[in-house]
């Protein structure tokens, strides 16, 4: 390191010297000089991963969507184009229409819970703190922090099936709390075996997982607005509340659009969670996903084509459910651009 | 102090400290809401299934470590946590590897193409796992990787990949040009140059990266499940699933629960080391 910095005064043969600095010269670096070192390089460090990247997934998405087009069941090597028959028979097939309707609930509600919550909590811990003149945060903001974050470092199966024993109806922890309040209504009440709460209690789990994440990241959105601008609305008379709406939540909106976008791509999939709290669908297909259609559709009933168009499915939601976010932005005045001056 | 002020002061300070006070009780909902299911999950792993149908609140009479070994033996956790440590131990390290060189390329060296690559890895972060599975089945297939470790190891650093590129994309670019200027000059070849010089002063994003993929292969659950289906080659998380969707009444519930956290254990362990790093990251991603 130290000959690097040392030889970079002295006197050299290598026209790099000569070329203007960054960032003009960074267009002359490739067109100076091929040579062997480089080609050796660019074969290596760019060939490599872009090989691996293009085989196992660039690959099988495009050929999915070729796929979903024929009647392929994957185990015969002659198939025949169907065109849409695919789409047209998932689209009309009532269990499939139900995971859809649960994912499109999902997408809707989970960001939404997940959203509110992670922002007021995230709220009180940057702004909760009790004091005269400057806003400051809560006392033990970072053990408040940590602890948030924990669900994040679980893996998802784990949650799914930790949180199943504890809304267990005999044994569970939930039930147990209840009864012992006095609710003798919950005794052997079956959370995840009822279709009335069913969904709901998938969402808590998903909610549960999410919010000590999104809370962080909104917490160290919040500090990234200036103290000044607080100040100022603290000494016009704001709130509290008035400020966290008026102020806040505009000033932090890309990164409130950002978590919309990336929570409505897990509520989408969510196949963790469905599995782990009711591998076959739940009660009356209740919290039944398209992701575990698909992976029944593909690997029990042979049907690839069939798997195939419901991944394509998927995926358009995922780009319409994402366009609908930047819609739903802008429409509600996200276009107009917000500057700290 | 006239006392003017200090009777506003106070006056301040009591609605404060309402405000104050009502923050800490709903954050320590929260924070019960959080660390109780995991503290009864760990409280439970060492009662014996009786016990664990006698009440959810009773201790256990006696520490059951007998769960432990029950799930580590029996259930095949043992197995099926080795075959984890393997799998994304050796992913870790190839994407890595790959992803910073990758990454480094793009983020260094202009060539026709560089925004085709950069815009075809970006979109991989968007599109679902869910949409390539069935042809990625047959694509392992065909190269005989089906059903094995190496085969599940390669398959997680491609799709791991696309994460790592973007996050170290941002990193490479920050880095002086000047200190690869005067590698160069001091007559360091380009190979030499990304080992010894940029690869070194990356290594805090390399830090942060690798952690987020630690816990992200860690916790990979689809992809074993649809491309791994022999027992014998289970990971963790798939093994999980598989022992409590078999976990009858006849079995020992109390090593589900000692499954369940032995799974957890070394990310929480993990997570607990490197927190504020992590924590770190996920404000670094809100500059933009």
């Amino acid at each position: 390191m130290s000959a690097a910095f040392g030889g970079a005064s002295g006197p050299t043969p290598w026209p790099v010297t000569s070329l203007p600095r960054a960032p003009k010269h960074r267009a002359g670096r490739w067109r100076r000089n091929l040579t062997f070192d480089k080609i050796s390089l660019f074969v290596v460090f760019l060939g490599l991963p872009l090989a691996l990247y293009i085989t196992f997934v660039v690959s099988p998405l495009i050929q999915a969507v070729s796929y979903s087009f024929t009647d392929w069941s994957g185990f015969t090597p002659d198939f025949k184009p169907v065109g849409f028959a695919n789409y047209v028979k998932i689209l009309g097939d009532d269990t499939f229409q139900k995971a859809m309707y649960n994912n499109a609930l999902l997408a809707v509600v989970v960001p939404l819970i997940i959203i509110v919550l992670s922002l007021a909590l995230a709220t009180m811990v940057t702004v909760g703190g009790a004091g005269t003149g400057q806003i400051r945060g809560i006392k033990g903001a970072g053990f408040y922090r940590v602890i948030s974050f924990f669900p994040y470092a679980v893996p998802a199966i784990a949650i799914g099936i930790m949180w199943n024993l504890i809304f267990d109806p005999s044994s569970g922890l939930v039930n147990g709390i209840l009864t012992g309040l006095g609710f003798s209504s919950f005794h052997l009440f079956p959370w995840l075996g009822n279709i009335h709460t069913a969904m709901p209690t998938m969402m808590f789990v998903i909610v549960w997982g999410f919010v000590g994440f999104y809370m962080v990241l909104f917490i160290a959105a919040i500090k990234g607005i200036p103290a000044e601008i607080f100040e100022a609305a603290r000494i016009d008379g704001a709130g509290r509340l008035r400020t966290a709406l008026s102020i806040t939540l505009p000033l932090i909106r890309e990164n409130v659009q950002t978590a919309y976008i990336y929570l409505g791509i897990m509520a989408i999939d969510a196949f963790v969670y469905a599995q782990a709290l009711n591998p076959q669908g739940g009660p009356n297909n209740s919290t039944l996903t398209m992701s575990q259609e698909l992976l029944t559709t593909a690997f029990q009933k042979g049907e690839f084509g069939v798997a195939c168009a419901m991944g394509v499915i998927m995926g358009l939601m995922t780009v319409l459910f994402a366009a609908l976010v930047f819609t739903v932005n802008r429409g509600t005045g996200g276009r107009d651009r917000i500057t700290l001056a | 102090m006239s006392t003017q002020v200090a009777v506003r002061v106070r006056k301040i300070t009591g609605a404060e400290r309402a405000v104050s006070v009502g923050s800490h009780v709903v954050l320590s909902i929260w924070a019960i809401v959080v660390i109780l299911p995991l503290l009864w999950t760990l409280m439970t792993s060492f009662k014996t299934t009786t016990e664990i149908f006698a009440s959810p609140f009773n201790l256990p009479v006696k520490i059951q470590f007998g769960n432990y070994t029950d799930a580590w033996t029996t259930a095949g956790i043992g197995t099926f946590f080795f075959n984890t440590i393997f799998v994304v131990g050796s992913a870790l390290v190839l994407v890595m590897l790959l992803g910073s060189m990758c990454a480094y390329i793009l983020a260094r060296f202009e060539f026709p193409g560089n925004r085709i690559v950069y815009y075809m890895m970006l979109g991989g972060l968007m599109i679902p796992i869910f949409l390539a599975i069935v042809p990625l089945f047959f694509v392992l297939k065909n190269f005989g990787l089906l059903n094995t470790l190496p085969g599940l190891a390669i398959t997680y650093v491609a799709f791991a990949l696309p994460f790592t590129v973007f996050f170290l994309y941002a990193f490479f670019r920050q880095l002086p040009y000047e200190i690869s200027e005067a590698a160069a000059i001091d007559g360091a070849n380009e190979w030499r140059t990304f080992f010894q010089i940029m690869l070194p002063m990356a290594k805090p994003g390399l830090a942060t990266v690798a952690i987020m993929n630690f816990l992200g292969l860690w916790n990979q659950f689809l992809l074993p499940v649809a491309l791994n289906t022999n027992q014998k080659n289970y990971v963790l998380s798939q093994g999980l699933a598989a022992f409590a969707s078999s976990a009858g009444y006849d079995v020992n519930f109390g090593s589900l629960f000692a499954a369940v956290v032995t799974t957890v254990a070394p990310v929480l362990v993990v997570y607990v080391i490197f927190q504020r790093q992590l924590q770190g990251s996920v404000s670094q991603g809100t500059m933009k």
